[in-house]
Parts: C-alpha cells; sequence; structure tokens
C-alpha cells in the first residue's frame, strides 16, 4: 500500500545531505566547542558557519542569531526575556489569539506576573488587522508578538505592516517564524521583526535545533544561566550535531527555497480544488495568503480523528490541526478564532505537502480523500437528514 | 609607613572612580542582562576593535563587574577612567592604552 506523508508542517524527513553533515559532529568530532584544544575548535568553528549560514537564510547578522532547543524555546525566551528587561517601561503585551501554545502559555504566566495581555481577535480567515493592532497599543506597551504563518489554517499574517506600527512606536516586535522559515522567503528586515523565532526540523533540518533571532542592539534577559555559550544569552553546551544540521538545511532551503514552491504550490491547489469540490467542505485559512503546500478543511458531518484514522488505513498521512488539541480531543482554539463553531472544529483535517510529494500522490489523494468522506458520512450519526438543508448545523437528527 | 610606600599601594590596588556624567566614548557595547564572566570577554573582544587613545564603554547591570572591571584594567595596562551609575546599569569608561 502506499504511504504518502502529508503532514510536513509537523516535522520533516532530515534531508540526506543535512545527515551527512551531521555525522561526523556525532563521531569524530565530539569535542566541546569551549575546549581550548582540536576537537574543541573544530566544533566551535563548525556552530560558527552554521550560525553564518542560519543568519543567511533570514537575512540577518551572524551576532543575532541564537541557537535553541525547539520553537517553543524560542517563542518563551522572546517573550519572557523581552518582558523582564522591559517591565521598567511598561507591563502591556499584544499577541493574538491564534498563536502557538509556546506563546499563549508564556503569555497566561506573564499575566500572572503582573503584565497585562490583550489577545487580539483575528478576520475569518484567521487574518491580523493591523488596525487593530495599533488601537490595542498604550502607553505601557513593550512587545507586540503575532505569528507569522498559522500551523493549523496555513494563514500568513501582514507582518511587515505590523512591525511598522511597533516601531513607528518603539515597541518590540516578536513574530513566531516556525511555520514559515523554510517554506516562504523570509527577509528580518523587509518583516520589521526586533525577534523572530525558527526552527529546523521545517526546513529538512533537525529536531532539537532552532534559533531566535535578535537584532543587534536588542536587550534580553536569558532564560538559562550559566555558562558564556551564545554569547551568555544561552547556556549549556551546545547541540553541536543539531546546529550544524540547521546550518547546512538553511544553506540547502537558501539554494531549493524556490524550487520547493514551485513544486509545491500546485499540488496544493489541486487538493484545496478537491477538497471544495465535495458538499459542505470549507477551507480553512486564506484562500491566497497562505502557505504554498498547505490544505486544511473542515468536513461537516465528521468527527476529525475518524476521517485521519480512515485516511491512515489508506496511507495517507495528515493532521486534524494542531497536536496539542488534538491530543486533548479540545477544539482548536484558532478553529473557534475564525469563527468555526465548536462542533464543526472537530472536523477539521489539515494536509501539508513538501518536496518528495509526487503527483502520482495528488492524483491518489484526489480519488481517496472524496471517498473517505462520502463513507464516513454514510456512517456518521450526525448525518441523517442534512442533505436538501440550507443551514449548517449538524446537530444530530432523529 | 613611608609617604613613598603609600603611593606605591594605592597605585597598585583597582580604584573605584565614579563620574557625575557620561563621557563621550568611540565604542559602546551594551551587555546588560549578561552575567559572569561576559564582562571580562567583551571588554578583552571590543579593546582589540578599538585603536590606541580610543575610549571603550561597557554598559552592565552586574555587580561584580564592580570589582573585575578596575581590576582588568590595571592587569592589561588599560586606563580605568571611571563608572557612570545610571538607572538600572552601569556605564565603564576604558581608555585603550595598549595593545594587549
Amino acid at each position: 500500500m502506499k504511504k504518502i506523508y502529508m503532514d510536513h508542517v509537523a516535522t520533516n524527513p532530515l534531508h540526506p545531505e543535512v545527515l551527512d553533515a551531521m555525522l561526523p559532529f556525532f563521531k569524530e568530532n565530539y569535542g566541546n566547542p569551549l575546549s581550548l584544544y582540536e576537537p574543541g575548535i573544530k566544533a566551535r568553528e563548525a556552530i560558527e558557519h552554521a550560525r553564518e549560514s542560519t543568519a543567511s537564510l533570514i537575512n540577518a547578522k551572524a551576532k543575532e542569531i541564537i541557537f535553541t532547543s525547539s520553537g517553543a524555546e524560542s517563542n518563551n525566551f522572546a517573550l519572557k526575556g523581552i518582558a523582564s528587561a522591559h517591565q521598567n517601561k511598561g507591563k502591556h503585551i499584544i499577541v493574538s489569539r491564534v498563536e502557538h501554545h509556546s506563546i499563549l502559555n508564556s503569555a497566561r504566566f506573564l499575566e500572572k506576573q503582573g503584565f497585562a495581555v490583550t489577545y487580539l481577535p483575528v478576520d475569518n480567515y484567521g487574518r491580523v488587522n493591523p488596525a487593530d493592532v495599533e488601537k490595542a497599543v498604550n502607553d505601557e506597551t513593550i512587545l507586540i508578538s503575532i505569528i507569522h504563518a498559522s500551523s493549523e489554517i496555513g494563514t500568513i499574517q501582514p507582518i511587515a505592516d505590523i512591525g511598522k506600527i511597533a516601531h513607528e512606536k518603539g515597541i518590540v516586535f516578536h513574530t513566531d517564524s516556525v511555520a514559515a522559515t523554510g517554506n516562504i522567503p523570509v527577509d528580518v528586515k523587509a518583516l520589521n521583526v526586533d525577534l523572530m523565532t525558527f526552527a529546523a526540523h521545517q526546513f529538512y533540518g533537525p529536531k532539537g535545533a532552532a534559533a531566535l533571532y535578535v537584532r543587534e542592539g536588542s536587550r534580553i534577559v536569558p532564560l538559562i544561566y550559566g555558562g558564556i555559550q551564545e554569547g551568555g544569552r544561552r547556556a549549556g553546551t551546545e547541540n553541536v550535531p543539531a546546529i550544524v544540521g540547521m546550518g547546512k538545511a538553511a544553506e540547502i532551503t537558501i539554494r531549493d527555497l524556490q524550487k520547493r514552491i514551485d513544486h509545491v504550490l500546485p499540488k496544493r491547489d489541486s487538493m484545496i480544488s478537491t477538497g471544495l469540490s465535495v458538499d459542505k467542505v470549507i477551507l480553512t485559512g486564506h484562500p491566497e495568503q497562505r502557505l504554498p503546500g498547505h490544505a486544511s478543511f473542515v468536513v461537516e458531518y465528521i468527527e476529525g480523528e475518524a476521517m485521519l484514522m480512515m485516511l491512515a488505513v489508506k496511507g495517507i498521512y495528515s493532521a486534524s490541526g494542531s497536536a496539542c488539541s488534538s491530543k486533548a480531543l479540545k477544539s482548536s482554539p484558532v478553529l473557534i478564532s475564525i469563527g468555526v463553531p465548536v462542533h464543526l472544529a472537530q472536523g477539521s483535517v489539515v494536509f501539508t505537502i513538501g518536496e518528495s510529494t509526487t503527483d502520482e500522490d495528488i492524483t491518489y489523494f484526489n480519488e481517496t480523500f472524496p471517498q473517505i468522506i462520502t463513507r464516513l458520512r454514510e456512517i456518521s450519526p450526525y448525518s441523517k437528514g442534512w442533505e436538501g438543508t440550507e443551514d449548517a448545523t449538524c446537530t444530530a437528527k432523529k | 609607613m613611608s609617604t613613598t610606600e603609600t603611593s606605591q599601594k594605592v597605585h597598585d590596588e583597582p580604584q573605584l572612580k565614579f563620574l557625575d556624567k557620561p563621557i563621550e566614548a568611540d565604542a559602546t557595547t551594551d551587555i546588560i542582562y549578561m552575567m559572569c564572566p561576559m564582562h571580562l570577554l567583551t571588554i578583552e573582544d571590543q579593546v582589540k576593535e578599538i585603536e590606541t587613545g580610543q575610549i571603550l564603554s561597557i554598559l552592565t547591570d552586574y555587580d561584580g563587574a564592580l570589582e573585575d572591571i578596575p581590576e582588568w584594567c590595571l592587569k592589561t595596562g588599560n586606563e580605568f577612567i571611571g563608572i557612570f551609575e545610571d538607572d538600572d546599569h552601569y556605564k565603564f569608561f576604558i581608555k585603550k592604552i595598549k595593545e594587549s
């Protein structure tokens, strides 16, 4: 049976060139980068080379890159570090309602520490209106953090416009770009951001390697104190193989990004056409301002987990939204924020494709997805009697 | 103890000198929120970047720098000009006297 991986936003396979670059640092080049003898010097040089490459991917300077262990760590670092550093100026933070949990939960933590947080609404496509950001700013605002692109609905935010507002008002601006960096061109200067989170496994690098871009001259309180690693801003012996892998993945992405986009874009559009050809299937997220390999739907009258299992039985691996929401069997806050009713949010399904996705895979998907919807609706207690009704409710009809 | 001996003793010990206002520096490095030993590593790196006779300013909130930076200047033969105490951090001023 075919096995088609359509969950690239969850993670990606390691690029073979990345693995080759990493392997020596698991074996002969095992030195601690702080050591003053040859193996240590080699490890240190490799990290600094990776820092140059990683910075180039986002048009930053090497010294503006702090390597971390994950996007979640970078997001925690950004929010807590900036809040602590600027709390004498004010204690108000602005985030959107469609942030990743590492932002939302850091914001909630800061609320308990005495900060005020504004959670901005989004439109039905999941976009933040820059005018709403401007209205939410007050004299106490020290930080704005808006996600760059949603992993759940694929929507890309107007980050450059929001950054312009933040800078006009002298407020630090962070974006969580985990789902975007590596999938679309990202330039921190054009985006007007002061801090940006991104992760290697989103662009065929290893898990356990991520970064926080911190614009030169910005003050931030470290999350982890200890040694002098990362310029004293993130202590702990470096994960050298992972950092090397991130650097290599960045180099490959700089080389291949446009090719990857050209590869997935028509395939994604074909998948969206297929989904929308089925009755009572809704595209979630923005139809144009969305990630190039991202197709997400709400399928009415079907429970998402059942759909995922049927898809997996047919060899198509996909997701129902955020992993956290899926595990907790809770309605996704992102879907609720874009106005999807609670009962429909259960029918969420997210397909994300990548450079290994073939035209044959798409043909198979286009045949299989509608068949699965039809089959599940035949056995769904919610679907009885809905045909021909105009309203979109899925209350069980007895 | 003779006068000569007293003078010699004073010269050998690092002196904390506080300034009433900050002075103009040729280069400034902000390491506020960085802990030990980042102040000493930063000084070493940044002093290499300026010319002899130029002034480097280091901004830090690390209290240990009050002892360490004057001591570092004494050891390396660079001139410790003084400290300006700002609201929430110190500004250290160092004149480069010689290549270290």
